[in-house]
């Protein structure tokens, strides 16, 4: 006991570099998450900055506000950017913060490589959002870059695929990282099945992060060598095969999928009991259902080829493997809800963006099983009800988590609450905007209106405007966001208690607010332990 | 005061973004919401697909979304709901929620799987067709006679969709969806569609067809479908894969005619063509 007063004072001289040198030479898992949540918040105004022109141009038939080519540039860089540069660097930064803390660990297990996987993203964003300024623009052959077309683009060809190296190797070092501190470092008495959902769909998210970014590494060096050293991997001219690099692609992509999702299911699985003052229902089935999203995001990749004229034996397995994700997902939907069922609810507001979430996510996941039967992805491929599916699941899906994560956390980070008006106002203004904007496309998908076009036929524009005039709400509202969060660092009412919310559970709230500089010195014993599982 | 200031400012931004009075406005685009039952053995199967899945999906989000909201309004704190921490597993509800959805998604996948192998039967087709994808239009041989068409978008609406053109979308007829040299095909006949493609990857799409296949440079898909013989008429469809700057000009139009039509106009076609080649390009009706 004599060592750990020791360490409280102790904790009052942290040896915390100042100025600069904090943040460039920074080692702390809290700075470093701070930087990664900053970056990806000014990505996810780039990127929507991206969106705003989109929809502008697709406000109706016949805008021509930019060149087509320029339109498809702003569509592949939105999504290149939403992607790697605002979601995933949230999610990381949202696990720095935490997953020390949750685990009961006084920092990340590999301090000095966390400072690298950072600094290693402004360089690549630097490149990819700089290609839009270089001759010829960026690349402008959707994110998914197929070739020949990818072959197509000038200076921004090599610049991208240098950014997706550089975030490749940020993202694995995160995730090596991650894995190293969650096995090595969890408090004595923390067994897995012990451990906060949070830090398990983190876990299983960042083997995933290992096992598929080298399949998009080699897949974008292969074009980068067809292009530039004569080879001929995915070109037919050359005995090359154009469909290998979807494969390849895919294999990357589906998992990718899930990499931008599962920690949404962990924070949605600690908000929700937090706010119904109830355990969560089904704790082991939710770890296992976890799981099994990850092994099947595996086999799965062809589902977004099905149109590529597959053997009919493959779209076959490619369906049933797709359909059976319904069956985890189901679980931990119906959980959720179960959480809720017979709890004593109150609706603050990252329980607000939790039961959106559950909503609206689960519109997405509905018309991702319509999209998985393959005669009906004969005609949705390709269109705006695909648009409409993988916005729901990411907007109101991975983002809307995000906010949750922030809300929830925030007074815990900054020891200051935040205005909880504005913050409702932020919510109800996304979450109904964010279904103006989107709902209306699967109806433009079904009518015949395909993705990615510049311009469009004139029967397209009444639901093209709506989801424009939605667009452009939900986009301003994001604004609110920054505003709230300087606020509360600036002038938010300090808490008193370790946790703001009365039916919060889980070991960083049994750290004081704000959290000390290094999270736990000396680990949480069995008594603490119990508590924080308890409370 | 502040009120109607915001009125006239969203006022004029309506006008800055709407230019022409309010182009497709009572037309029939709010009507667009839902797939075309289409003309063909494959779409009007698909479209049954469709809203069987579309259903089932319905009725289970009234299901989990009327438990949930139930919960929203009466266990709340507000109204003193009283939390009941002991339920926090439960083996039964689990495997009742675990096989119901494996049984229902086996009911969906059985006729979807049924149909997939159906759709996918490209076997004696009594009309083959090549269909070559290029930035940006088709090109359509009639395999076994000489015919070949290239088909692009039409003038008037690739003068329409210019920078600065000037012309509403609206005054233009079917703009972007309309082409110089349409594929005529005959109703009631099996047709094979061979895509491929000589650039980058396009994808052939007509919803009313119920077909959408890609075209790869290097490979040969195929498609097939029969449209139903009383169902005459222009199908329309676009390109569905990102293919360039023209993406979205390179549109499909499809004429469905009777098999006596067709065979006429195939003959007519031929005899241009091989007095067309025979007399080298000065009108060539191939230059589209």
């Amino acid at each position: 006991m004599a060592e750990s007063h020791a360490t409280a004072v102790h904790a009052e001289h942290d040896h915390k570099p100042h100025g600069w040198r904090r943040w460039v030479f920074a080692t702390n898992h809290k700075d470093i998450g701070t930087m990664y949540l900053i970056l990806s918040g000014v990505m996810f105004f780039i990127g929507g900055t991206a969106a705003m022109v989109i929809r502008a141009q697709l406000f109706k038939s016949g805008m021509k506000l930019v060149d087509p080519e320029v339109f498809n540039s702003l569509t592949t860089l939105h999504g290149l950017i939403m992607i790697f540069g605002a979601i995933m660097p949230a999610w990381v930064g949202l696990g720095n913060w935490m997953i020390p803390m949750q685990v009961g660990a006084p920092d990340m297990a590999l301090p000095r490589l966390n400072n690298l996987s950072f600094w290693i993203l402004p360089f690549a964003f630097t490149l990819l959002v700089g290609s839009f300024f270089v001759p010829g623009g960026s690349i402008a052959g959707g994110w998914y870059m197929y070739p020949p077309l990818l072959q197509q683009f000038g200076a921004a060809f090599p610049m991208t695929i240098f950014a997706i190296h550089l975030m490749g190797i940020s993202s694995i070092l995160g995730a090596i990282n991650i894995i190293v501190t969650i096995m090595n470092l969890r408090a004595p008495g923390m067994s897995l099945l012990r451990m906060p959902l949070f830090v398990w769909t983190w876990l299983i998210t960042a083997y995933l992060l290992i096992a598929v970014m080298p399949v998009l590494a080699g897949a974008v060096t292969m074009q980068l060598t067809d292009h530039y050293f004569g080879t001929s991997f995915f070109n037919a001219a050359g005995g090359g095969d154009p469909v290998l690099f979807l494969h390849l692609f895919w294999f990357f992509g589906h998992p990718e999928v899930y990499i931008l999702i599962l920690p949404a299911f962990g924070i949605i699985s600690e908000v929700i009991p937090t706010f119904a003052r109830k355990p969560l229902f089904g704790y082991d089935a939710m770890v296992y259902a976890t799981a099994s999203i990850a092994f099947l995001s595996f086999i799965v990749w062809g589902h977004h080829m099905f149109t590529v004229g597959l053997p009919v034996a493959a779209q076959m397995f490619f369906m049933l493997s797709t359909m059976l994700i319904a069956v985890p997902t189901g679980v931990k939907v119906f959980n959720w809800v179960a959480t809720m069922w017979r709890g004593s609810m109150s609706f603050e507001p990252p329980m607000l963006f939790a039961i959106a979430f559950v909503f609206l996510f689960s519109i997405g996941g509905f018309s991702g099983l319509m999209l998985a039967l393959v005669p009906s992805d004969y005609q949705y491929h390709g269109t705006y009800f695909v648009v409409a599916h993988f916005h729901y699941v990411l907007v109101p899906g991975a983002v809307f988590a995000i906010f949750a994560g922030i809300y929830y956390w925030l007074p815990k980070w900054s020891g200051r609450m935040y205005d909880m008006r504005l913050a409702k106002w932020h919510f109800w203004l996304s979450a109904i905007f964010v279904n103006v904007l989107f709902f209306p496309m699967h109806f433009l998908g079904l009518a015949g209106m395909p993705r990615r076009v510049a311009d469009y036929a004139p029967q397209f524009t009444d639901w093209n405007m709506v989801a424009s005039i939605g667009g452009f709400i939900f986009g301003a509202s994001q604004l609110l966001l920054p505003y709230i969060v300087w606020k509360c660092v600036r002038s938010g009412k300090p808490i008193e208690a370790n946790s703001p919310w009365e039916g919060a559970r889980g070991l960083e709230w049994e750290l004081p607010s704000p959290a000390p500089y290094h999270s736990w010195q000396s680990p949480p014993g069995e008594a603490v332990l119990a508590h924080a599982d308890k409370h | 005061m502040k009120r109607a200031r915001l009125g006239t400012l969203l006022g004029t931004l309506a006008l800055a973004f709407a230019g022409d009075p309010l182009p497709a406005w009572g037309k029939s685009g709010w009507d667009e919401l839902n797939m075309p039952r289409g003309v063909t053995n494959v779409s009007t199967r698909i479209y049954a697909l469709h809203m069987m899945a579309f259903w089932v999906c319905v009725g289970i989000a009234v299901v989990v979304f009327g438990v949930m909201i139930w919960s929203l309004i009466f266990h709340r704190k507000a109204r003193g709901a009283v939390p009941d921490v002991s339920l926090t597993h439960s083996t039964k509800v689990e495997i009742v929620w675990t096989t119901v959805p494996v049984l229902i998604l086996i009911g969906m996948a059985a006729p979807a799987a049924r149909l997939l192998v159906r759709i996918n039967n490209n076997t004696d087709p009594q009309l083959n067709i090549r269909v070559t994808g290029f930035q940006w239009g088709w090109r359509y041989q009639y395999l076994g006679s000489n015919v070949s068409i290239i088909s692009k978008l039409s003038a008037s609406s690739a003068a329409a969709s210019m920078m600065h053109s000037g012309i509403s979308p609206t005054s233009v007829p079917h703009y972007l969806l309309s082409v110089d040299h349409p594929l005529v095909v005959p109703v009631g006949e099996k047709i094979r569609l061979l895509i491929t493609s000589i650039d980058v990857i396009h994808s052939w799409w007509v919803p009313d067809l119920g077909v959408k296949r890609d075209a790869i440079p290097g490979f040969l898909n195929d498609a097939s479908f029969t449209i139903a013989p009383d169902k005459t008429g222009t199908y329309r469809g676009q390109c569905t894969e990102l293919c360039g700057r023209g993406h979205a000009y390179m549109p499909i139009v499809v004429h469905a005619v009777t098999p006596a039509a067709f065979e006429a106009w195939l003959k007519q076609q031929s005899a241009l063509q091989s007095e067309a080649a025979t007399h080298p390009p000065t009108t060539a009706a191939t230059s589209g």
